[in-house]
């Protein structure tokens, strides 16, 4: 058989199999529904606050907005980033790879002809797309209840670039998460580590207030600010962006730009992730397994 | 001197002798060391290893040299920490050894090609290739794409391998809700459903009940035979030696101390016999002396262990006294003989280690 006749066949039979992973993991996933059910509508209970603390921060000034986000804005920013989460946090990955790494169920993926990393994604996938389904109900009706924070529905492009945002975000998420998870093999436990990483996480992705407001933070470079620092790091993409694409803070250039940025960094994790595979695969053979 | 020692050498299958010349696993000066680290007792200890550890090398497996032909069923028997665990790992392609080679179907196993591990498994005791919380039937169908096994063989092998074990009502169960040996069964199954031409066991039989290793052993023989497999296990119970393997290969110490049937083994290790005589009545303590062999009383039963070349000569005289209902003569338990083996292996090497010092 030719090459050119192989790789296609190879390619197919290789989504075939990603195709049944992803059956086989969304089944899985269903037994658990009932636990996302409850774990969405907490997970809308921080918002509660995050509202009541910037109505006082507008009380106390007499400025419309702050950084460019006026109070509904800021409301609506923070609803966003609630649905850029959904996409791109990861809960239970790298310590779920560290902890099959340490108990061993990682040799399975040694001895049968099959993709640690690709499985892991498909596991992801059907773990995403199963909270969709439980919790679109309570999104659709926060989103109903809080129609009057939001400007405008943006137009074509911007939907069609929101949703780009998602995707990648959803991806960038999954490799930064899964590198983290593959230090396993280097340290008994990421757990720190994982912590370390959430907590620069929460301060840089915008998860914690919008990236705009780090505009006039200088870094002692004239001329540049933190928020330019941050534009060129990974965490902004999985939460920041997408709510920004949305309410229209990003445009034209600047927008296929941090697209561009977005989707460069993901093919640098998904670069990361498979070499720390390689790497500690390497290691964990010839330390024990 | 490497033994090829297989079943099918007793048959008169004109093949057999093609299946000597055709060695699937070859394993030379095979040998794999690990740095162990000693964490010391006590806190102050604890603190100073932060900053110097103290580590020595094991040398789990040394150089150890194996040959393994087509269809042959091969024991690894060793007391806990010998290195047969070590060994399968290497076989089967999840460590890299630190010297020697090594080659199973041709290939490399720590390279890992996808064309090796399509042609083998490995079945390590209670880790589970069957998803938790999915029936059985799931895991399987995710093997079928894994293993790329074509739809109507896939459904064959399944049936007939699900038949085999009588667990056809459990595929559709969630795994989880199914005892230690139900799961067994479904992890052989799993393992098998892609036909392997090798397949490593460590321990199949642990923790099960006599019923479920008997089934187990059935299953095992009857695949390996029809199919021509290669079967290397490694076990702690002699029933699974005795009902499964001829070749046996016992490992101490990361060493090969003993490589043939076993049959051999008996017939090297074993210096008594055991004889059983059931007494009209409990014997007294002048009758027991009188044979003149040590002995164990259990009421009118007498166990005597007699040597070997003795028997013939002994026996008549033992049935001449009075009072002797019934005679059984037995080898000792293969338990018995390859414990002692452990057991002198360690003697010499604390020996030999008390010369060298």
């Amino acid at each position: 058989m030719s090459d050119a006749v192989a790789r296609p066949a190879a390619a197919f039979q290789g989504l075939r199999t990603w195709w049944t992973m992803l059956k086989i993991s969304l089944e899985e996933r269903l037994v658990y529904r009932g636990d996302f059910a409850l774990g969405t509508l907490m997970r809308f209970l921080p918002i509660v606050t995050q509202v009541f603390l910037w109505t006082a921060v507008f009380g106390a000034t007499s400025r419309a907005d702050i950084g460019g986000y006026t109070r509904n804005d800021i409301v609506a920013y923070y609803l966003l980033t609630m649905v850029t989460r959904a996409f791109s946090s990861m809960p239970g990955l790298a310590g779920g790879i560290a902890r099959s790494v340490r108990d061993g169920s990682v040799k399975k993926f040694l001895v049968q002809p099959v993709d640690y990393v690709s499985f892991l994604l498909a596991a992801r996938v059907a773990h995403k797309l199963v909270y969709y389904a439980v919790a679109v109900l309570p999104f659709a009706g926060v989103f109903f209840l809080c129609r009057g924070y939001f400007p405008p529905v943006p137009d074509a492009t911007t939907i069609a670039a929101f949703l780009a945002s998602l995707v990648l975000s959803f991806l960038l998420g999954f490799f930064m998460e899964a590198t983290l998870g593959m230090l396993g093999f280097w340290f008994m436990e990421v757990s720190s580590i994982v912590f370390g990483y959430m907590l620069v996480q929460y301060l840089l992705s915008g998860h914690m207030f919008p990236i705009d407001l780090l505009a006039g933070v200088p870094t002692g470079v004239a001329g540049v600010s933190l928020a330019d620092v941050v534009r060129w790091l990974p965490f902004e993409y999985t939460a920041y962006f997408s709510s920004a694409v949305w309410l229209g803070k990003v445009r034209g250039a600047e927008l296929v730009r941090s697209l561009a940025i977005e989707a460069a960094w993901v093919v640098v994790m998904a670069v990361a992730c498979r070499i720390a595979w390689r790497r500690g695969t390497r290691r964990y053979s010839a330390f024990g397994g | 001197m490497v033994f090829l020692y297989t079943r099918r050498m007793h048959n008169s299958d004109p093949s057999a002798a093609a299946a000597v010349s055709d060695p699937v696993i070859r394993v030379e000066a095979l040998a794999k060391e690990y740095r162990v680290y000693d964490k010391p007792e006590g806190l102050a200890a604890s603190v100073r290893s932060l900053f110097h550890r103290t580590s020595r090398v094991v040398e789990a497996v040394k150089g150890v040299d194996l040959t393994v032909g087509r269809g042959e069923f091969v024991a690894l028997l060793g007391p806990n920490g010998a290195g047969k665990t070590t060994l399968l790992k290497l076989l089967s392609g999840i460590i890299t050894p630190s010297r020697g080679t090594a080659r199973v179907l041709g290939h490399v196993p720590w390279e890992r090609a996808d064309d090796f591990r399509r042609r083998f498994a490995l079945v390590m005791g209670q880790r589970n290739q069957l998803w938790w919380d999915l029936p059985a039937a799931e895991s399987f169908r995710l093997h079928q794409e894994i293993y790329r096994i074509e739809p109507s063989r896939f459904e064959r092998t399944r049936d007939e391998l699900v038949d085999m074990l009588g667990v056809r009502r459990l595929i559709l169960q969630p795994v989880r809700e199914l005892s230690l040996g139900e799961r067994m069964k479904l992890e052989l199954v799993a393992a098998l459903l892609h036909e392997p031409e090798v397949l490593f066991l460590d321990e199949p039989t642990i923790g099960l009940d006599v019923v479920a290793q008997h089934t187990i052993h059935e299953f095992l023989r009857g695949v390996q035979s029809r199919r021509r497999m290669t079967v290397v296990l490694t076990t702690h119970y002699m029933k699974d030696v005795a009902a499964l393997c001829e070749r046996v290969v016992v490992i101490t110490r990361g060493d090969i101390l003993y490589d043939g049937s076993l049959a051999e083994i008996v017939d090297r290790f074993t210096t008594h016999k055991i004889v059983t005589l059931d007494l009209d009545e409990v014997p007294d303590q002048a009758t027991i002396e009188r044979f003149g062999f040590p002995c164990e009383c259990r009421g009118p039963q007498v166990i005597m262990r007699i040597d070997r070349n003795r028997i013939a000569e002994v026996l008549p005289e033992i049935l001449g006294s009075a009072g002797v209902r019934d005679v059984s003569v037995e080898d000792v338990p293969l338990e018995e003989i390859v414990a002692e083996l452990f057991r002198s292996d360690a003697r010499d090497a604390a020996a030999s280690a008390g010369a060298a010092s």
